[in-house]
């Protein structure tokens, strides 16, 4: 079976899509960004940006979740608790995780890379492709998202992905924060710290805790920004590449 | 400057002529209307948050006044040990009515219920 991924089909399904959606959207909802200013957004996110992240995972310490750490915190997915009666282990596989640790060797040669794996925000997700009711979506500034109002629960995005990327809450969450909204049967995923964005901040909590500078964020449209500047310099690479999807984090060391 | 000062007039009336829900101790307490004139946001504030949540989740919009957030942060009160009180707790501004009319807010299943959404700030 040809393994070779048809672009053609998925833009005409995406060009399809919006001529749909672009009926229902109401005038001046293309308006222009001033996603510069600090203060909270009052114009729409524009296609303009598009938010992309570089990990040099040579910088990456054997054991060291400094990010998982300040992304759960900043996400209020250290509020969650193992419900009672629950099996640890069961627990421990199947609660939210938006960012992971991954070891990965060549069997070959032995070498060893560690590296924080989450959402890649793919230019063409296949969690969007798959989603029924429009709740996974891309944002025009190339954030991958879930609108929690319409996720139905069905799990598809997260059978869909090549990033095993996404979680679904199991059980009602008694304690969420105002920037993260949680419930109980709905998928989530890293959202490149939305809320901060929208704010007029130009971090993740992740980059921001990393004591090895590891992680460098920005707008991969601005070949000034310093995401732009060392993927021109770096040699990097896209995980599972061969899948075209064009993802927004991009590796080095791998 | 004329709709500015028309909109503090009807503002004005409609907090006196209301009876008022609003919790003593909450930052709406002290104002003489909401984001809209008291009578528009009786009969409308569901409309004004379904609308709101699609601009925010879909274009980033956050700085609106017609956000979740902004209906907690002002509706909320704090207890004698300086903690906030949930919104949707037995008689605070949210609960209150809706036990009232017997309808269920499932808002709050999903959103935070104080300013902060962490416990004891």
């Amino acid at each position: 079976m040809s393994q070779d991924i048809d672009q053609e089909r998925r833009q005409f399904v995406s060009v399809a899509g919006l001529a749909a959606a672009a009926t229902v959207v109401a005038p001046g909802a293309f308006l222009l960004d001033g996603s510069a200013e600090a203060g909270s957004r009052r114009e729409p996110a524009v296609d303009k940006v598009r938010y992309g992240m570089f990990i040099d995972t040579t910088k990456c310490a054997d054991g060291c979740t400094e990010c998982v750490t300040a992304c759960e915190k900043e996400n209020g997915i250290d509020l969650l608790r193992m419900p009672e009666g629950a099996d640890p282990e069961e627990w421990d596989r199947q609660r939210p995780r938006w960012m992971r640790t991954v070891k990965v060797k060549d069997r070959l040669t032995g070498r060893v890379s560690n590296l924080p794996m989450m959402c890649q925000h793919c230019e063409h997700p296949p969690c969007v492709d798959v989603c029924p009711t429009g709740a996974s979506f891309r944002r025009a500034d190339g954030i991958v998202m879930v609108d929690r109002h319409i996720c139905i629960g069905c799990r598809y995005c997260m059978m869909a992905c090549p990033y095993k990327a996404r979680s679904f809450i199991h059980e009602n969450v008694d304690q969420q924060l105002s920037i993260a909204p949680r419930g109980k049967g709905c998928v989530e995923s890293c959202n490149f710290c939305v809320h901060r964005r929208d704010n007029g901040e130009n971090t993740t909590a992740c980059q921001d805790a990393c004591s090895h500078g590891a992680i460098v964020f920005g707008d991969l449209n601005d070949s000034n920004s310093e995401v732009s500047k060392v993927l021109r310099e770096k040699d990097n690479t896209q995980l599972r590449a061969d899948l075209k999807l064009n993802t927004s984090v991009r590796y080095c060391g791998i | 400057m004329l709709t500015g000062a028309l909109v503090l007039v009807l503002g004005a009336n409609a907090a006196e002529h209301s009876n008022r829900s609003v919790v003593k101790g909450s930052k709406a307490y002290e104002l003489d209307s909401c984001v809209e004139p008291t009578s528009v946001m009786r009969k409308l504030h569901p409309t004004f948050i379904k609308h709101q949540r699609d601009i925010t989740v879909h274009h980033g919009i956050r700085g609106d006044k017609h956000s979740l957030s902004g209906c907690v942060d002002c509706h909320a009160t704090k207890d004698a040990q300086g903690r906030y009180t949930p919104v949707n707790a037995p008689g605070q501004f949210c609960e209150s009515c809706h036990e009232y009319a017997g309808v269920e807010i499932p808002c709050f299943t999903c959103h935070a219920t104080t300013p902060t959404g962490r416990k004891g700030e």
